[in-house]
């Protein structure tokens, strides 16, 4: 092991680390998950895992949380060699998990939540001064009366945070925390974990995003394909060499030229639509316009409306007035998702599976999902043809798959989400529309699919993107506009935008006369 | 100690296998049954798995009671397969029943002489509009209203087996008939055509392959079909494709309704000859345990219909030579499908020994 950390919180003792592991193995069937790793988390050290998806980060800390057993390989905590046989285990000896994906009852209060899920000893009334207590310590703010569902994303993983700190933890894994959050939150956050463990608790963190393992962690261990394949000192690491170590090589540069504006592709003028449900959000008066030739780009936290946004535009939800969407001059606000795709509209969705494929049907098959070209006379369907068309989309994007027969599911998500996107843009739509296009989707891939939506742009194609990760948004678009609680900012020129101003739009901040500020907004 | 482990990716042999442990489950239950029974098992069980095969005429007898089976299981796969579930195929059988046996009730009352082969397109035309309009109350309630599809599909058996008992207690019954509840019996023109001479099967056993056919090609081959495969299991991409749910719900089920209604009209101017209120035969029930059996394929409902029709007629055999009541074919249905829902775990997860740390 390379010598430890010598940031200032860092680790004093030279003791038995907190939790070391030693050639830990997990295999599923042929598929080797971890193999062979050794890690070691010393008191009080942030510790990153870095990692493409697929590379067997989650399957470690699941391992490490007694979710799965190990074939193979030893776990020590402070030393001594424990067997954690399940999460109560692992709560028991200090270790503490916020999940990617919050497991709260919407229609409870924060503190009914977090006494749900403790043992019995303790009163509700105890709970919510605990949380209370806890949440003061580290300068959150939250409220423990208050119903799950008025709280924002970014809210829910701070019930998550204090939920976990309510066991005073040893150890805290935190899986991608910041994927919800406005840079101003995630600032918040790291402000509150280098104080956590400055009192001593390690912490293991979870990420692809390098600049935030740069600022945040004092070392970092690297998985690829389930092997260690490195470990460092993220602070004297440059973004491009935890790259290299993540995915084994640099990303590549995408290169943006000035877009060359056609006609108006995509208008919504004044769209409002009542939410569907008690958890939904109603959108309130949205205006926006994509020409050819540009990409334009929506940011905002998620739960802010973009779901309803982009079901409107898709035609999923077909209740809009005829004009308040109009596709090169016509009104195709009340048409269903299918005619809006026959007047060259194609939508890529958030959800790959069971909304952008069929998990149980084939790629071959899903293809008959958006694309018509291999069917014949009365709907039969020539599966020579569709075999053909799909073998070809599969090898354009280069998606990994066993071949045109393999079932949606079998495929990872980074590679389903090529096929989807390669699905769409081979049908060489007028517009496109792409929510979430590289999330958790590996570097690699997500600079393939990049790369391809800018190459759509410049054929002359109106791209609309919906993205949380406003890297990307930065990476893409040429113009920019912001979602909050159903309404959408006016528009600004990407290049004039910068992360804090939009990090402030994200939370509702936007000035209400635009011309001055935006400058030329194109 | 045995644990389950989910599996990376669906196991195609489990699929395969799994209706043929169920089977081997069931066996081995009716082995207890008959020996706690003081009966001999080998006998029993012969009764059930060998004399059904025996013979011409056992063959033919059994593709006479997979023919209702084998249409109604059909439709109610493509149903089940989009997530519409129609439980309700007994009341429309039954409608279909009722549609027939007018059609040859008009035809003997009129003293008409029809040749076979022009009364059979007709009475499949009968039995397909009665079990159609029986299934169009169900799609145009859910469609209209929201209602359940499955409380509303299963109500209306009942009303339906009210109008058949209607019927053949009032108008419809035969005035020489001494009171029973029956028809008069149909004249020799509206008996379907037969296959062999002196044999009950009908050319319905035909109608019921060709089905089959037709759905594997409607089912895998067809853009259409497809489509409605895709609102079962993923309604979000149905609705992202633009894939109509209201046209998958009004097809699913006026098929499903066609068939079991064809069904109806074969079974009364087939075997019966006449309306009775034993046409309720509970055809409409197995063919759901049918469809599960057959892995809602249309090949494997053909197998599955004649498996469930072999369990039919064994329990008719078994209460003649064993002496044992013929509903042991309902209990020998109910364990098979129950451990056929229990060895369907085996295509997700893996069992796996674990000594007990």
């Amino acid at each position: 092991m390379p010598g430890l950390s010598t940031g200032d919180e860092g680790p004093s003792t030279v003791n038995a680390p907190r939790l070391e592991l030693e050639h830990i193995t997990k295999r599923y069937g042929s598929l080797v998950a971890n193999d062979d790793i050794s890690l070691a988390v010393q008191a009080g050290e942030i510790h990153s895992v870095l990692g493409e998806n697929g590379a067997g980060k989650s399957t470690l800390m699941k391992i490490i949380y007694g979710a799965v057993r190990p074939d193979g390989g030893q776990i020590r905590w402070n030393g001594e060699p424990v067997h954690i046989r399940s999460p109560h285990e692992a709560r028991a000896l200090g270790i503490a998990m916020v999940f990617q994906h919050f497991s709260l009852f919407d229609t409870l209060t924060v503190a009914e939540n977090v006494w749900l899920g403790l043992s019995r000893e303790l009163t509700l009334r105890e709970v919510t001064e605990g949380m209370r207590r806890k949440a003061e310590e580290y300068g959150l703010e939250l409220d423990p009366r208050r119903p799950v569902h008025t709280l924002s994303v970014g809210e829910r993983q701070r019930v998550e945070i204090v939920r976990a700190l309510l066991a005073d933890p040893k150890l805290l894994i935190l899986d991608e925390p910041t994927s919800v959050l406005t840079p101003q939150a995630v600032d918040r956050l790291f402000v509150t974990l280098r104080q956590l463990a400055a009192t001593g608790c390690s912490i293991l963190y979870i990420s692809h995003k390098l600049d935030e393992i740069r600022s945040l962690c004092h070392k970092c261990t690297a998985l690829r394909s389930g092997k260690v394949t490195g470990t460092c000192d993220p602070t004297q690491e440059t973004t491009a060499s935890l790259s290299r170590l993540m995915i084994g090589s640099a990303p590549p540069k995408l290169l943006l030229r000035e877009p060359r504006l056609g006609r108006r592709a995509l208008e919504v003028g004044d769209l409002s639509l009542p939410r569907l449900d008690r958890f939904g959000v109603s959108l309130e008066g949205i205006s926006l316009d994509v020409r050819e030739g540009e990409i334009v780009g929506i940011a905002g936290v998620s739960g802010n409306g973009q779901q309803e946004l982009l079901a409107a535009l898709s035609g999923e939800d077909p209740r809009s007035q005829p004009s308040t969407i109009r596709l090169f001059g016509s009104a195709i606000g009340g048409t269903t998702a299918g005619e809006r795709r026959r007047h060259g509209l194609h939508f890529v969705p958030e959800e790959r599976l069971g909304r952008g494929a069929v998990p149980t049907l084939s790629l071959a098959l899903n293809l008959l999902l958006t694309r018509k070209e291999s069917l014949r006379a009365l709907g039969w369907i020539d599966k020579g043809a569709l075999r053909k068309q799909t073998a070809g989309i599969l090898n354009r994007f280069r998606v990994k798959s066993s071949g045109p027969a393999a079932v949606a599911r079998s495929l990872s998500g980074g590679n389903l989400q090529k096929y989807i996107v390669g699905r769409e843009i081979d049908a060489v739509p007028r517009v496109l529309i792409v929510a979430q296009p590289t999330w958790g989707v590996d570097v690699g891939a997500a600079a393939q699919i990049r790369a391809e939506l800018i190459a759509l742009r410049d054929s002359g194609c109106a791209v609309l993107v919906v993205s949380e990760e406003l890297e990307e948004l930065f990476e893409v678009t040429d113009r920019l506009y912001v979602i909050f609680k159903g309404r959408l900012s006016p528009p600004i020129a990407t290049h004039a935008a910068t992360r804090e101003l939009i990090g402030e739009w994200m939370s509702g901040l936007w000035p209400a006369e635009p011309a001055a500020v935006l400058g030329e907004a194109r | 100690m045995i644990e389950l482990e989910a599996r990376t990716a669906p196991s195609l042999w489990m699929s395969i296998l799994s209706p043929i442990f169920a089977l081997l489950i069931t066996v081995g239950v009716a082995t207890l049954l008959f020996l706690s029974l003081g009966k001999d098992p080998v006998r029993g069980l012969s009764v059930f798995l060998v004399e059904p095969f025996h013979g011409v005429r056992a063959l033919t007898e059994l593709g006479l009671k997979s023919t209702p089976l084998i249409l109604i299981s059909l439709g109610l796969a493509l149903c089940y397969r989009s997530n519409i579930w129609n439980i309700g195929a007994e009341g429309q059988y039954l409608l279909g029943a009722i549609a027939g046996g007018w059609l040859a009730l008009a035809v003997t009352n009129a003293g008409i002489d029809l040749p076979r082969w022009i009364f059979f397109p007709i009475a499949i035309l009968a039995g397909a509009l009665g079990g159609g309009l029986w299934a169009a109350v169900v799609a145009l309630l859910r469609d209209r209203f929201h209602a359940s599809e499955i409380l509303v599909s299963l109500m209306l058996v009942y009303v339906a087996n009210l109008l058949l008992s209607y019927l053949v207690f009032g108008p419809w019954k035969d005035p020489n008939g001494f009171n029973f509840p029956q028809t008069v019996s149909f004249s020799a023109s509206t008996e379907l055509p037969r296959l062999l001479r002196g044999m009950r099967l009908h050319a319905g056993f035909l109608v019921a392959l060709g089905t089959a056919v037709g759905m594997w090609i409607f089912l895998f081959r067809m853009h259409r079909g497809i489509q409605l495969q895709v609102g079962g299991p993923s309604p979000a991409a149905a609705r992202y494709a633009g894939f109509s749910s209201r046209s998958a719900l009004w097809t699913t089920l006026l098929v499903s309704g066609a068939l079991a209604g064809v069904a109806g009209a074969f079974e009364v101017s087939g075997p019966m000859g006449q309306l009775t209120p034993y046409v309720a035969t509970g055809y409409g029930f197995t063919a759901i345990i049918v469809a599960f059996v057959g892995r809602l394929h249309p090949l494997g409902c053909v197998l599955a219909s004649v498996l469930l029709s072999m369990f039919l007629i064994g329990g008719e055999l078994a209460q003649s030579r064993v002496g044992l009541p013929s509903a042991l074919s309902g209990v020998f249905q109910g364990v098979l499908l129950f451990s056929l829902l229990a060895c369907d775990t085996l295509i997700l997860f893996r069992p796996r020994w674990r000594r007990p740390a």
